[in-house]
């Protein structure tokens, strides 16, 4: 919040070129205004701090069951999928039952890696592929 | 007391035929016209007041309006906001429907597993063509980690390919699976009062048990309904990100 009032302070100051002094004496008011600011920010949060720890208690556990939910359907999709695959690769090459069983095992090795990555495990897609030579 | 009997589909009225097929106006339908009508009212009636300091439901509307848009930029950044009418469409119609089901007698619309596949495919899709016509071939490197030995490549990028495929299973399944569970559990627990009660002043008294039981699960959809559809929507916003950035 003090960090937005001395931008716009300091963009207005330069369109309009006011002498060095005048200058001064904001950079001082701002510093006064921040320190003050700064207080009443300490003090507001030592009051808040309460509500906000139980809110915050209250979060994680939605979240945690949230976490819970969304770990268990994604080890059984990736097994799942994969021996779908399998089990059509089988069906239009007639390569049974080759197809279904080096899928499933894929399968599930892309089930434990999507479980790994929903925990937070191993990193995600992007942050593994990312490349410092390439832009975005 | 077929605890399965509450996710029938009964034909209202039909429409018309199509090739055939009868195209019926069902009561999943008519609760999706329900929680699209709720979700239109909320935020067309929140929003005409414009009030600076919003009344109730105006702010009901701007808080939504905010927990959506605060989840898209977290996790797709700014650019994926011009995604916000998809992913706020899919959260409140999820939502809506999830909270409208939990009401006795009515039908939950999420509980049927076409319904939730039909919005996952829609992310799955959105991901795919979005992703092909914005940044071309090199959203295939979505599959090809680099950095990796050429002789475990095929392996991996199978993998990969398999666990991409895997997401609209996991997306629509757990939304399905969580409201269907939920709901069977409250009316076998629901039914346990009803048969404790048809056997006298000793059964009277055993029901209170099973009847709060019921109480308890029902708090426990309330939580379970609001948090999958959070899910489901945040969810969305992940793999909207890979279409936004796939080699990010």
């Amino acid at each position: 919040m003090a960090n937005d009032t001395q931008n716009d302070r300091d963009g207005s100051d330069g369109k309009s070129g006011n002498p060095l002094s005048n200058d001064a004496a904001l950079s001082a008011r701002l510093g006064r205004l921040d320190q003050r600011l700064s207080t009443l920010k300490a003090g507001h949060k030592a009051e808040t701090d309460d509500a906000e720890r139980q809110d915050n208690n209250a979060t994680a556990r939605a979240s945690a069951l949230a976490r819970g939910f969304r770990l268990s359907s994604e080890l059984v999709a990736g097994v799942v999928v994969g021996a779908a695959i399998g089990w059509g690769i089988d069906y239009a090459f007639s390569t049974s039952p080759w197809g279904l069983i080096v899928f499933f095992l894929l399968g599930f090795a892309a089930g434990v890696i999507n479980l790994m990555r929903a925990a937070g495990v191993v990193s995600d897609v992007h942050e593994r592929l990312k490349d410092p030579d390439r832009d975005q | 007391m077929d605890p399965i009997h509450q996710f029938q589909i009964k034909n209202l009225f039909t429409v018309g035929t199509f090739g055939g097929h009868e195209i019926a106006f069902t009561n999943s339908a008519a609760y999706m016209v329900v929680a699209v009508a709720l979700t239109a009212l909320l935020m067309l009636g929140g929003t005409a007041a414009r009030r600076l300091v919003p009344g109730r439901m105006q702010s009901m509307a701007e808080l939504s309006y905010e927990f959506v848009a605060e989840m898209l930029r977290s996790t797709a950044g700014e650019h994926g906001m011009k995604f916000f009418p998809l992913v706020f469409s899919i959260f409140m119609f999820v939502f809506i429907s999830n909270i409208v089901g939990i009401i006795p007698y009515t039908f939950t619309v999420s509980s049927h597993i076409i319904v939730t596949v039909a919005l996952a495919l829609l992310v799955f899709l959105t991901v795919i063509i979005y992703g092909i016509s914005k940044n071309g071939l090199k959203f295939f490197k979505l599959f090809v980690p680099s950095g990796i030995p050429m002789v475990i490549l095929p392996l991996v990028v199978a993998i990969e390919i398999i666990s991409f495929f895997s997401r609209p299973v996991s997306h629509s399944v757990r939304l399905f699976a969580n409201m269907l569970a939920g709901h069977i559990t409250l009316k076998v627990f629901a039914s346990f009062v009803t048969m404790l009660g048809a056997l006298g002043v000793a059964g009277i008294a055993g029901a209170a048990l099973p009847l709060a039981l019921t109480v308890a699960l029902t708090a426990l959809e309330l939580l379970v309904a609001a948090l999958q559809a959070y899910v489901f929507a945040i969810l969305t916003c992940i793999y909207l990100n890979d279409a936004i950035h796939p080699g990010h």
